[in-house]
This record gives C-alpha cells, structure tokens and sequence, in this order.
C-alpha cells in the first residue's frame, strides 16, 4: 500500500506537534512504520507550526511529507500556506474556528468548529489539539479508534489522560459525524456538530 | 522515539553518568532525558552558566572516572571548542553531541544544517585527533552514542556526534537492545609510584588512573611528557605530537563505519551522510529503477575521513549533497579527483529533497554519456 501522509497546521501553541507524535504512536501500536517531523518557528507560543506524518508499511527514507493526502489547517496563515495549494484529491480539513475563508473546493472538504467545540465542552481550548486528532483519524480511516487511543495514552502529559481521551472521543464522533453529512458530496461544514 | 531521545537512551547504555549542558535548541531534549534518567541511575546532572563551562565539567567529571556527556548546537559548540582542544591534548575521553541547526552565529535556531562539519574537525586550534560520527536514524543515534562512549573511551580521544535538527527531531521506530557492547578505558596495572600517565606501550593509548584514587597524575594543555609536566623541548613535542596525530590509525579499520548501497556496478556514486543520506537513498533507489547506474556511499564516520574505502571507488562519477556551501564535498574531491566530482548544495534552511537530487543524478549522467 502507498504512504499516508499527513500535515498538521497551525500556530505554535495549538498542540498540534504533541497530536502528530499521538497519531505516529497510534501508527506504531498499529505495527505500520511511521516518522514524524516539524517545523517550527522560535517562539513558544505563535508563529507558524507545522507538524508532518508519513504512514507506511514499507521503510520511509525522506521523513518529510512532500505530496499531503490529509492536511489540518487550525490557522488562516496554515490554511493559505498548505491548504489553499492542496489537490482536490486530498483531505482538507479546517478549523472553523479561525479559518473562515475558504477558496470553494468540490470535494474532500471538511470545515468544524473543532476550537470553538473544545471550548464548549471542556471550558477550555487546551484539548483543542486532541480533538482535532479524533477528527483526522475518523476523517482518515487510516488506523482505528483503539490504535490512535494507544497513541493519546502514551503521549498525554501526567495527570491528563482522562481529559484527553474525553477530547479523542469528541473529535471521533465529530469526525464521524461530518462523514456521513458529507456522504457523496465528500463536503462537510458542520457549524453545531458534535453535541450529540 | 524521537533522535534526541535514542541519543540519551544510547549513551545511558554506554554507561555515561555525567552530563553538563547549556540547553539549546535543537538539542534540548537531550539535556531534558539526561536531568530526568541521570539521577535515577545514580549518575549528575548539572546546567552549568555556560557551554565553556559545561564543556569543562565533563573534562573534569572524565577524569574523576566518570563516562561523561554534553549536547549542544552550533552556537555553543563554538564556545566548546577551547576546552575540546584540551580534551585532545591531555587524552581525556568525553563526548560532544552537536545537533547541528543552521548558522553562522545565531543563525536558524529550529532549521537543520549541515554545515559544522569542519569546524568538528578542525575547530580547535593545533593538529589534534578528533572522531566525529553522523547518525541518519533515531535507531543509529542510539547505536552511534554508544559507539561515541566506546571509541572516546578506548581512543582517549574527544568524540562528536554530529547530528542534524532533522535527526535529532526526527520520531521513528527504533528497536533498543536490552545490552549493549561497553569498553572502558584502560586502567594502570602498575602500582602508584611506578605510574606515568602519558606512558603508552604499543596500543599507543595511555593507561588512565582516575584523578584522586593515589596515583600522580599531571594535566595540562601545555605540550607535556609521559610525566604530565609541562616541557617545551623538541623532541618531547614531536613525539607527543607525531603520537597523538597518529594514534588512530592503526584502528581506521574498526573507526571507519560506513554502508554502500548498489555500488559496485554504479557508473555515478552519491556520497551522503546525515538528513541528507535520506534523501539520497531515496532518490538512488529511485534512479536505479529508471535503470541508472547509481549508488550511494553513506559514512557514519566522517572522521577520520574514510580515505581508503573511497579510493576503491575511484574512477567513478560522485556527486555530493550537503546541506552547507560545500563542506564534506573537497574531502571527496582530494580523494577521488576534483573533475570526478559534482556538488550540490541547500542551505535555505529546508531538508534536501530525493528530486533535487534525482534531477542531479540525471542532469549529471546525461553529461556522462
């Protein structure tokens, strides 16, 4: 099978490079080999982020991701910089949240309110992050609920497990929801998702 | 695992104790594992105020006895390298990690490079021996640490493992050994008053008495005799001099690690070490599946350079990716000839990628032909 490659966009800050390495160690525990890379600018918080993960059953030389089947855009910045290029055969999934503007695409889009949700849910945007990782997985279908769940308990810092496996199960049923809204159409705007 | 981490974890294994560090990006994990495992394993931890001074304490921790560590990145490896020069001229085996980021000065703190690779060869001033390993996985980070504490210990000789920020970042599967291979250096066998610390015999390599178990044991960067005292006599130092220069070679054969891929029937040789060996190894797969003559010569040693094992390759095309200006690339050119070799050369800061190299291997054999 060809590689999965995947991008996880944002602004530094988001998780989204704790989220990657969650996904790669769901990729592990699924016994598929699996590198995963970042990008990043100085700053601890702000600036552009960019987490990569390439998936595979077969050995990954070049670690970094060249052609994205899935990309995750949690800023406008992210999604100017590595959605706005990406093929239509690639997923783009965007947190509505932040990313409002959007060049129509006619399928393989995804847009949530995955921050605004976290807020909502959690009372705060920290599992954001977590979230967003339960929607690339569903969306994705590249490994199942109990491999990314291996990937959360292995990462998550001390004393949050709990919080985020809550988050990993939001983001799922969210992504899983907006799956089957797209149906067909491959397109999913959910604005009210996931209260179910 | 992430590099970083699989560097700890390596040169845990290899029996370090002592790590002393000035954190710095993208080395930081390192001292991170290290203050977190170093305790636990009834080894010390110490940030010290600066890399000069780091690089200091792991002197002194080696010679109390101690397997000692520090990692770095270029800007720090700068302020190392005083110390690293007395390392080598008093023989005291310690290892310097540099995850090498993109320079000069303060440069690009979170961007990879390749382009400290004769500053760990000759950035200290004066002739002196230096190995310097380069990892191209989180698995050989781990067997390139421990291989690092294993040279430096048998050699007595400074040991870099020079590291890029795409390795050390890098996350993969690795596969750690529950044991590993571990030497440590060699103890006087002779009673105290009969010790000269800077005696050799035959394996070249002084027996090394831990400073403060009884036996007399001068240091100094001044060039000195088998006593350790100071002396500036000719004859003291050519011999000290022509010994610690030549002290490896006899052992070339075990330092030099190295790995070819499809070179024995290759028209073009890339020669690729670090990040960049991933791409070339991909791009050479590659060129070989569009049926080109091409393979790849990968050194985890970079130095000593592996001489011997590129003259027998000569008489073929090279070509030298390098994530710098063209470092590595003239050691390749004085072996093999300069009109045998092609460059080519990133340092925007971004990995090399196997289709620019691809591209150069058909640019390159296209002219060949």
């Amino acid at each position: 099978m060809a590689k999965q490659q995947a991008l996880l966009t944002g602004t530094g800050g988001q998780g989204l490079i704790l989220a990657a390495i969650m996904l790669a160690e769901g990729a592990v525990s699924a016994g598929k080999n699996v590198v995963q890379t970042q990008s990043y600018g100085p700053e601890a918080r702000g600036g552009a982020s960019k987490a990569e993960v390439i998936i595979s059953e077969e050995t990954i030389s070049y670690p970094k991701v060249m052609n994205p089947d899935l990309v995750l855009a949690m800023s406008p910045e992210a999604y100017k910089k590595y959605g706005l290029p990406l093929d239509e055969e690639a997923v783009l999934i965007v947190d509505s949240t932040f990313v409002q503007e959007v060049k129509p695409r006619s399928k393989n889009y995804f847009a949530l309110p995955v921050t605004r949700l976290t807020k909502a849910e959690f009372g705060s945007e920290q599992s954001a992050n977590v979230v967003a990782l339960g929607v690339v997985g569903a969306v994705s279908g590249w490994l199942s609920y109990e491999d990314i769940r291996q990937g959360v308990l292995q990462r998550a810092p001390k004393g949050t497990a709990e919080r985020n496996l809550a988050a990993l199960e939001l983001g799922w049923r969210l992504g899983l929801e907006a799956k089957a809204q797209a149906g067909v159409s491959g397109k999913a705007e959910l604005q009210n998702a996931g209260k179910g | 695992m992430q590099g970083n981490e699989a560097c700890a974890e390596g040169a845990l294994m290899a029996g370090a104790r002592f790590f002393a560090g000035y954190p710095i990006t993208p080395s930081s994990e390192i001292a991170e594992l290290m203050a977190e495992k170093l305790p636990l394993a009834g080894g010390s931890f110490i940030q010290m105020e600066d890399e000069i001074a780091s690089m200091a304490a792991v002197i002194g921790a080696s010679l109390a006895g101690v397997k000692a560590l520090t990692a770095t990145s270029g800007p720090g490896f700068s302020l190392k390298q005083e110390n690293l020069g007395y390392a080598a001229a008093t023989e005291i085996p310690c290892v310097v990690v540099n995850v090498m980021r993109g320079g000069p000065s303060t440069g690009l703190p979170t961007s990879p490079a390749q382009a400290d690779v004769m500053q760990a060869r000759w950035g200290t001033h004066g002739d002196h021996p230096v190995i310097v390993l380069s990892p191209y996985s989180v698995q050989e980070c781990f067997e390139l640490a421990v291989k690092s504490f294993n040279f430096a210990e048998e050699f007595r000789v400074p040991v870099i493992l020079l590291m890029d920020e795409v390795i050390g970042h890098l996350r993969e599967r690795v596969e750690l050994p529950d044991a590993v291979e571990v030497v440590d250096r060699k103890k006087p066998v002779v009673p105290p008053d009969k010790y000269y610390p800077y005696e050799n015999d035959a394996s070249m390599v002084p027996a090394m008495a831990n400073f403060g178990d009884g036996y007399r044991h001068h240091v100094t960067g001044l060039i000195h005799d088998i006593t350790g005292l100071p002396s500036g006599k000719p004859a003291v130092t050519e011999k000290l001099l022509g010994r610690l220069n030549h002290k490896l070679d006899r052992y070339l054969d075990r330092i030099t690690l190295y790995e070819e891929v499809a070179v024995e029937d290759a028209e073009l040789v890339v020669f690729a070490y670090g990040c960049t060996a991933r791409s070339a190894l991909e791009a050479v797969n590659a060129a070989r599946g569009s049926g080109l003559k091409v393979g790849l010569f990968r050194p985890k040693t970079i130095w000593p350079f592996p001489v011997e094992q590129l003259e027998k390759l000569s008489g073929k095309t090279f070509l030298v990716p390098e994530m710098n200006c063209g470092q590595l690339v003239g050691e390749v050119e004085r072996v093999v000839g300069r009109r045998q070799v092609h460059r080519l050369n990133r340092f925007d800061g971004e990995l090399i990628t196997p289709d620019e190299i691809l591209l150069k291997i058909q640019e390159v054999m296209s002219g060949v032909q």
